[in-house]
């Protein structure tokens, strides 16, 4: 059984993504320490903390840019052995980038079909044929990506080059791209910073009907402390690497630690 | 007023993917289909086949070739010339050591070869970018042409170096060698360009060209989504050779007939297939059509102009010529770096709103 096969075969709550003490440093600098904590299957598990504390290191190393010098990383009941990042992707591991990270010269359509690539399977001989095979697969997955389209309410600007959008609709696109993978776990890496608070409200819509509709298991780094306790389930916080607290929003919050390091501080 | 639009809407998600979505855009692609195939071949001469028609036909293989790879797959490379070179070679060897084999197999043949070399000489890619790269394909240009002109083997030991084309027929017609008819060498490469234009358009419009894309526009996100970076790269420097392997073949056998290699498939002839894709449109099919149209016809026009019109001497009207294209060169890289290609569609848009532009 594939990976993304066993991932999808876990039940709702039960444990899909774990990290075993894992610590990360580059040369000098320690960007994760001895951090542990599980993702369920189906919640929205949220990774708060303060610039710097090694929030979208941990998403890296869950998708594989950043291998870690110790720990271990267990996905769907196996250990992972330092994959790289497009095998994670067959997994069923999906992501957005903290900062944009869209295909400039591709429209809205392409950028989200380009998000199918792990669905598509036509060798090079068919896609030069076209006629057949190549094309229908085309189509199928074209009527996904509709669908996910239609989801996320742009319609409007599906053949408009992504570069000319604006930045919460780039945001919006760079969701679309990520869903159109039909990931088991989706990885979001600040979704919200930057945007108004009308495009947070659409954006935490967006999410919480990802989990509803799809049943995706989300994990987010997020900064709003409003918008991470109304949509997620469980939060993991850190701080300068190393894990101060995790909980249920309400635990976390009334968390001495965490208050000190981190709600104290304010929000930058 | 005339190019619409209206009641030409997208019903099924074929349609909408299909290559000219507009129905007189499709028209106008069978005309000239047409055309090219039916009417062409009855009124070409000498004059119009070897200095405009066939050089364009086979210069656009080479575009097509070299726009898969870096305007799709942005990948810069100079080596061009040196993998048309191995293209030429190629076909030569296989034209001399199996007189028997149809020309046709011959050419596709030396496009297979070349793209096993392109890969070969691909594999450095996968560690360098951008500058670095194009240094790397830059040293191959030069491996190749010194390899060509080193190794008697690969010119059958003649006495010159150079090589020459056999006579060859196609269907019982001559299509290279002194005696072939300019409608035949024509209609081969045209059939082959057509073929292999239909072939990158539909390879370009799936999955593995927004393959080459994601790659080109941001490596770590295409990652994500479980793009092999090796793997795209390598299979852009495939096909990318294969088509520059075919042009070259054609080059040497139909349209030279006989190469000298450092001449013929030097650095020049890399820059100039480079700057076709950069006056044409990185990464459009149009655009590599466009680009060598205008790079074939442009020096042609010039000198009748200036030689034939104005009575200047040839060598100024040659300094003219290397000025206009450097000049349209850097005008394009900061005024339009999408080409020709963007320009029509630009130009296509105004049209379709026309007369009335809200
Ligand atoms: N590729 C890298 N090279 C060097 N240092 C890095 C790299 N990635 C992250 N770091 C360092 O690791 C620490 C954590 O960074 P990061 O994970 O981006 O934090 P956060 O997302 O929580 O703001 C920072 O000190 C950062 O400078
Ligand atoms: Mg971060």
């Amino acid at each position: 059984m594939g990976a993304r096969a066993a991932a999808q075969s876990i039940d709702q709550g039960a444990e899909l993504l774990r990290v075993d003490d894992i610590s990360l440093s580059f040369g000098g600098v320690k960007a994760l320490t001895d951090v542990s904590f599980d993702v369920l299957r189906g919640e929205v598990r949220a990774i708060i903390g303060p610039n710097g504390a090694g929030k979208s290191s941990m998403l890296n190393v869950i998708n594989g840019f950043y291998h870690p010098q110790q720990g271990e990383v267990w996905f769907a009941g196996s250990q992972r052995r330092n994959p790289k990042p497009h095998n994670i992707a067959h997994q069923g591991i999906a992501r957005t980038f903290q900062n944009i990270a869209l295909f400039n010269g591709m429209s809205t359509l392409d950028n989200i079909m380009t998000g199918r690539f792990t669905h598509m399977k036509q060798n090079m001989l068919m896609q030069a044929f076209w006629r057949g095979p190549a094309e229908r697969e085309e189509v199928q997955n074209r009527e996904k990506v509709e669908e996910i389209i239609d989801f996320l309410e742009i319609q409007a600007i599906r053949k408009t080059p992504v570069g000319r959008l604006p930045y919460g609709l780039q945001k919006r696109v760079e969701l679309g791209r990520a869903l159109a993978a039909e990931p088991i776990l989706l990885l979001l890496d600040e979704p919200m910073a930057g945007m108004n608070v009308e495009e947070k409200e659409d954006m935490s819509r967006f999410i919480l009907d990802v989990k509803d509709e799809f049943g995706t298991t989300i994990t987010l780094i997020e900064h709003d402390m409003g918008v991470v306790m109304d949509i997620s389930d469980r939060v993991v916080v850190l701080d300068y690497g190393r894990k101060i607290g995790d909980g249920t929003p309400d635990e976390v919050r009334n968390d001495q630690a965490v208050i000190d390091a981190y709600l104290g501080v304010a929000h930058d | 007023m005339f190019y619409r639009q209206a009641g030409d809407f997208k019903t099924t998600y074929r349609g909408d993917i299909q290559t000219f979505p507009l129905r007189q855009d499709r028209i106008a692609y069978y005309l000239m289909l047409a055309f090219a195939f039916l009417v062409v071949p009855f009124v070409i001469n000498d004059y119009w086949a070897s200095a405009v028609l066939i050089p364009f036909l086979i210069l656009a293989i080479a575009s097509l070739g070299l726009n898969i790879l870096t305007g799709y797959c942005g990948l810069v490379s100079l080596g061009t010339g040196g993998f048309m070179a191995v293209g030429a070679y190629a076909c030569y060897k296989l034209m001399t050591a199996f007189p028997d084999l149809n020309m046709m197999i011959v050419v596709l043949l030396a496009g297979f070869i070349t793209a096993a070399v392109g890969l070969l000489f691909g594999i450095p890619s996968l560690r360098i970018k951008g500058f670095y790269l194009a240094v790397a394909t830059l040293a191959a240009q030069f491996f190749l042409v010194w390899l060509f002109n080193k190794v008697p083997w690969f010119y059958n030991y003649s006495a010159s170096g150079q090589i020459n084309a056999p006579e060859r027929t196609m269907l019982g017609f001559e299509v290279t060698g002194a005696n072939a008819e300019p409608a035949v060498s024509y209609l081969f490469c045209l059939t082959i360009l057509t073929v292999l234009a239909l072939i990158a358009r539909n390879l370009t419009r799936g999955r593995i060209g927004r393959s080459w894309m994601a790659i080109r526009d941001m490596d770590i996100a295409a990652e994500i989504i479980g793009v092999n970076p090796l793997k795209t790269k390598l299979s852009a420097f495939a096909v990318s050779s294969f088509y520059i392997g075919v042009a070259g073949a054609l080059f040497f056998s139909v349209y030279l007939g006989a190469v000298e290699v450092g001449e013929v498939f030097g650095i020049n002839q890399s820059f100039l297939i480079l700057f076709m894709i950069i006056i044409g449109g990185l990464g459009s099919i149009f655009g590599s059509f466009a680009g060598a149209a205008f790079m074939v016809l442009m020096p042609v026009l010039l000198k009748n102009i200036m030689v034939g019109g104005l009575g200047w001497p040839t060598d100024i009207a040659a300094h003219i010529e290397f000025m206009v294209v450097g000049g349209l060169i850097v005008i394009f890289l900061i005024v339009e770096p999408h080409g020709l290609a963007q320009l029509w569609r630009v130009a296509k848009e105004k049209l379709l709103l026309w007369p009335f532009p809200h």
